[in-house]
């Protein structure tokens, strides 16, 4: 391996533990403690991806999250491979494999390159303009958009990762692990409050760990020292919980944050091996410090985008923190101090400055003094016009700046260069300050937008370089004096450091600098990942675009991965700058959670697989599933669907078990119906209320059906409702219904009628329904309970006996869903399955057939009953389904009854239940099909549409439920349902198919 | 993902609540007396402000009462937290 890049002795590079990786298939070595970055960039690997519209190629330009270029694919194995990670952010470790994204079909020689040349015709919303038309062509487009573009490949099969939930509570969050973070979290943990401190990287520190340089002194040692001890001791303390790895993804009210730990990404696949990947932590904090630091600006420029053109201070951390030379013959280019910094940290370890092109005047702050011993040219007052290079940059072309700034002149000076640092200035990172609801203000000096502390919500403060504080005597100062005040700290241990720290004394910004070429023939780029230019800003002003939010997503300009981290400062100042419009009324886009990608695996955590969702199933469910049921999901339920037998099909089946119940006897698990028990003196008054029908009469031990609607008339829930006791009711819902019911009848009680004396329980889980229906039932009963009284004068249909089965005590309904003599018997559920099983033994003689969901629809079909839910859905009034008999009419009130009368609902042209039989009785309609008169109208008046529809084994012949407008009028008129290659003509009939006098039910 | 004082359990998480819409709004006592348009004032119109709202809550994976809750939408500030049937503390 090349070592002519590295630096010995690094402390942060274990040089002793060699590590193997794989980049784009080539075998290449780093070391313990590198990034995916740093290990590239010590083999001479500047070129690691392509742009996403030309194609141009682009190396590692940043070391941090706000990496726009190199974004690499981990691994190929489709169950784990991990696009769009940053390759400055990945931790090395024995056998990475890492791909580039966004080349086809490699990263040095791409065809999509070609769009580079033809990059004239791409401009600002080239997409939207020309892939509109024609309509019909947009297929076409698409697969040359996705097979040019793409970022990175999704993994394709399950993600075996385990991953984590982790919910915290502390006095303080501090966020953020530099200087500032480190001080906050010292005098917080020290002043007893339970403090957390979170930091991203695997070191504490941020950029002062690594700051080795005269100029930057704390109580007369190098910053970097100072810090390192402070660090050490801050692991020591009791209250402080340190997470390093951990970034906080998003910053919600009420200091709820969350915050994403990275715990096995740095280790070698076999390490992983068991562990947890990644832990999300959902944080309530009382009081939250943010400490997040800034990014520096890169400078926009004509040709600013080619492999080698880097942060400035990437470099310098590439040098100082990771032991790398990022070039042999470096020039800088800045606007301000940071880049000198960086220039004495190269001179250390001997790296050849070119030159310094500063395009201010001159500054003689300490800093730049020391540089100038040195003996480096700096090109003061001039700007780069122009680069050359294709995979990695060469030359740079300088020239002298205008007065004004807005021209260069004088004579070109092209100097040879392998790497050019760029330093902007710097951007503070407020994105989780403004995810909380902070507002910003602008400060005019240095072009930022920084915490307004009038504006702040409560309970948080920014402090250090997130809070616009750059010079470290300022970091230190400032940050010392907010936290005391914040916490209500009185003294501190940093009170009185005596800080040295170069100062700034001249700044001056141009966010577009000018070349020698006019704008149309230059490319100076604004966000690196996707290809926006200054240029298309441009245009996209000119072409009326107003909103920096519309500018932005014509544009794609901060619409990457990276969320335009480093481009948006620029985005705002051109903008500005071209409308004449003030930054600082001009705002910022809005910044979105996560700060960066966030995994679904974390998001989601355990609730995977049969945590995603609760299952419900019955007492009898493990007998279903002995005896081959087929289930159905209702709500969380599992409910038996049907029982196959000997290969049946379900049509098969369900006509087998409908035949059964009504010429026999059939059995069906009816547990999951829900059972509200109702109980107090006002008992009677309350189900008055909330039911259509009148409740007061109801004698003891008597069952009546209900329906229950909505304030606006409209049907929501029905069963039956038994009179246990004098001041005692049980009530039955729908599956599904049985929680909203039980929520919108407590809301009443709660809410309106809290003067009425009754408690509502849920007891669905704690009695089990088993219903038997059909001539045989009563046989099937008797001998299941044999001193139970069944004839018709003692337990006539609707009505209710208290019983035991077995000395265990179950209650028995005589109530039917199916229009056959049947029972439901009630039982405590650890008893359901045995009762059952009981009754299937009883039943042996009598070919007692289980039966499921789909049969017990088929039978009440038959016979004209509704399901709520299937042949309603929020808009049929009682009337609609021609159940205008269950309205008390003389009742006061109950719920929806002022509705029922509302100009809409008396309309007679209201979609109204009917009843549909096929002229072919063989022919099934499907459920949902539409209703027409007129075949040759255009369009079709649609005149409903069918709700229920079975084939009935015992009319034989196919039957149907089907809401039409005005269908009461209907009856016998004829009509079609047209189907994809036929007509079906159908004839509208009576609702009940079956048994229409109701001699069944005394059978 | 605010915090609610439920007056029946303490702080609890937001989650744990689910919104019952505007508050004192009370239902008619004799519906069959009034006209289309007053029926539908109550049962249709509600008001949704950018700033105090008086609001109903729930807390249905805990205790499972109502109560009333003054909160600012526009930044999530609860300002009060009091039980149905009781008197707004702050003016309404
Ligand atoms: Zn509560």
């Amino acid at each position: 391996m090349s070592q002519e890049l590295r630096i010995n002795n690094n402390k942060f590079i274990d040089q002793t533990t060699r590590l193997s990786f794989k980049f784009n298939g080539e075998k290449l070595y780093g070391y313990k403690g590198d990034t995916l970055a740093s290990a590239l960039l010590a083999n001479n690997i500047h070129l690691v991806g392509r742009s996403f519209k030309y194609h141009r190629p682009r190396g590692i330009m940043t070391c941090g999250s706000e990496e726009p270029n190199a974004i690499v694919q981990i691994g190929n194995d489709p169950s784990l491979t991990d696009p769009n990670v940053r390759a400055t952010e990945i931790e090395l470790y024995e056998g990475l494999e890492a791909f580039s994204q966004n080349c086809w079909p490699n990263v040095k020689f791409d065809i999509g390159g070609i769009n580079n040349f033809l990059s004239p015709l791409l401009p600002a919303g080239f997409y939207y303009k020309t892939f509109m038309w024609p309509a019909s062509f947009w297929e076409k487009y698409e697969f040359f958009i996705r097979h040019s573009a793409g970022l990175g490949k999704s993994p394709s099969k399950p993600d075996p990762d385990i991953y984590d939930h982790k919910y915290y509570h502390c006095d303080v969050l501090v966020v953020g692990g530099g200087i500032s973070g480190i001080m906050a979290a010292k005098l917080s943990a020290e002043n007893n409050n339970e403090t957390l401190l979170l930091d991203d990287k695997n070191t504490l520190g941020g950029a002062t760990i690594y700051q080795n340089n005269d100029c930057f002194q704390i109580d007369g040692t190098h910053t970097n020292y100072w810090l390192e001890k402070e660090i050490k001791k801050i692991k020591n303390i009791k209250n402080l919980t340190i997470k390093t790895r951990t970034s906080l993804a998003a910053y919600h009210g009420y200091n709820y944050l969350l915050a994403k730990e990275n715990l096995t990404d740095h280790l070698s696949p076999d390490e992983r091996k068991g562990k947890i990947r990644q832990r999300l932590w959902k944080i309530r904090a009382k009081k939250v410090i943010i400490a997040s630091g800034s990014i520096e600006r890169p400078l926009i420029f004509n040709n600013n985008d080619r492999p080698g053109i880097m942060l400035s201070s990437a470099i310098k951390k590439f040098i100082d923190f990771y032991g790398v030379k990022t070039g042999k013959e470096i020039s800088l280019f800045t606007n301000n101090d940071s880049a000198y910094e960086t220039v004495i940290s190269l001179k250390k370890s001997g790296v050849n400055i070119v030159s310094i092109i500063d395009i201010r005047d001159k500054s003689s702050s300490k800093i730049v003094k020391e540089v100038e011993k040195h003996n480096i040219k700096i090109y003061w007052n001039h700007t780069i016009v122009n680069t050359e290079g294709y995979r990695r940059i060469s030359f740079i072309e300088i020239m002298k700046l205008s007065d004004d700034g807005s021209g260069v002149i004088g004579k070109k000076i092209k100097l040879k260069t392998d790497c050019l640092g760029i330093s902007g200035g710097w951007t503070p990172m407020v994105h989780l300050f403004t995810q909380s609801g902070g507002k910003l203000k602008f400060r005019s000096d240095d072009n930022v937008f920084l915490p307004d502390k009038n504006k702040t919500p409560s309970d948080q403060i920014s402090i250090g370089s997130c809070n616009g504080d750059f010079d470290i005597k300022d970091i230190i100062l400032n940050s010392n004096r907010d936290v005391k005040t914040f916490l209500g700290i009185e003294s501190s241990p940093f009170d009185n450091l005596k800080v040295e720290s170069s100062k700034e004394e001249k700044k001056k910004n141009i966010w577009l600098l000018p070349s020698d070429k006019p704008i149309g023939k230059t490319k100076p780029f604004l966000d690196f990942q996707n290809d926006s230019t200054a240029k298309d800003v441009k245009l996209a002003l000119r072409e009326g675009f107003k909103s920096i939010e519309h500018v932005k997503r014509y544009t794609t300009t901060g619409m990457g991965t990276d969320q335009g981290k480093l481009s948006n400062m620029h985005a705002l100042g051109i903008i500005a700058e071209t409308t004449g419009t003030n930054m600082g009324e001009l705002g910022t886009t809005t910044f979105r959670p996560p700060y960066t990608p966030l995994t679904f695996g974390a998001i989601v955590g355990r609730n995977i697989g049969e945590f995603f969702d609760h299952i419900r199933k019955t007492a009898m469910h493990n007998w279903h599933v002995q005896n081959k049921a087929k289930f159905e999901n209702v709500g969380q339920w599992k409910r038996a669907w049907y029982y196959p037998k000997n290969g049946e099909t379900m049509f098969e089946a369900v006509q087998r078990e409908s035949k059964a119940a009504r010429e026999s006897v059939g059995i069906l698990d009816a547990s999951t119906l829900g059972k509200i028990d109702i109980q107090g003196t006002d008992a009677s008054e309350f189900l008055n209320r909330v039911y259509t029908n009148a409740w007061s009469k109801l004698a003891i031990g008597k069952c009546r059906y209900g329906l229950m609607l909505n304030e606006d008339g409209m049907v929501y829930d029905d069963g039956v409702t038994t009179r246990l006791g004098e001041n005692h009711y049980i009530m039955t819902t729908t599956t599904g219904g049985a929680a909203n019911v039980l929520s919108k009848l407590e809301d009443y009680l709660q809410t309106e009628w809290p003067e009425l004396d009754v408690y509502l329980t849920t007891v669905t889980d704690h009695f089990s329904t088993i219903s038997i229906c059909g001539p045989n039932s009563k046989k099937i009963l008797s001998k299941v309970i044999p001193d139970l009284d069944l004839s018709d004068q003692s337990f006539p249909h609707m009505s209710f006996k208290n019983s035991k089965i077995n000395g265990i005590k179950c209650r028995v309904m005589r109530i039917s869903f199916t229009g056959e003599h049947s029972y439901e018997i009630n039982i405590q559920s650890n008893y359901a399955k045995n009762v059952w099983e009981l009754c299937m033994d009883a039943g042996k003689d009598y070919n007692i057939t289980p039966y499921g969901t789909e049969t017990m629809h088929l039978l009440r079909a038959e016979k004209g009953f509704i399901i709520t839910g299937q042949d309603t859905d929020g808009t049929m009034t009682p009337s609609d389904l021609q159940m205008d008999w269950i309205i008390g009419k003389k009742k006061f009130d109950f719920i929806g009854k002022r509705s029922l009368y509302r100009s809409d609902t008396i309309r007679d042209d209201r979609k109204q239940l009917v009843g549909l039989l096929t002229d072919d009785p063989r022919e099934i309609l499907e459920e949902g099909a539409q209703i027409v008169e007129k075949l040759n109208q255009k369009p079709i008046e649609m005149l409903g549409h069918v709700t229920s529809s079975y084939f009935s084994p015992n009319l034989n012949k196919s039957i149907a439920l089907a809401v039409m407008k005005s269908g009461k009028k209907l009856k016998g008129k004829k009509f079609f349902v047209p189907m994809e290659n036929k007509n079906i003509n159908v004839t509208v009939t009576d609702t009940v198919f079956f048994d229409k006098e109701n001699k069944r039910l005394n059978a | 993902m605010f915090i609610i004082n439920c007056p029946y359990c303490g702080e609890r998480d937001q989650t744990e609540f689910s919104s019952g819409g505007e508050a004192h709004i009370v239902r008619p006592k004799q519906p069959t007396e009034l006209s289309d348009d007053e029926w539908a004032e109550f049962l249709f119109m509600r008001k949704n402000i950018k700033g105090i709202q008086f609001e109903r809550w729930n807390h249905s994976h805990g205790c499972r009462k109502w109560f009333n809750v003054v909160r600012d939408t526009s930044n999530d500030k609860i300002h009060a937290v009091y039980k149905m049937g009781e008197k707004p503390p702050v003016n309404k």
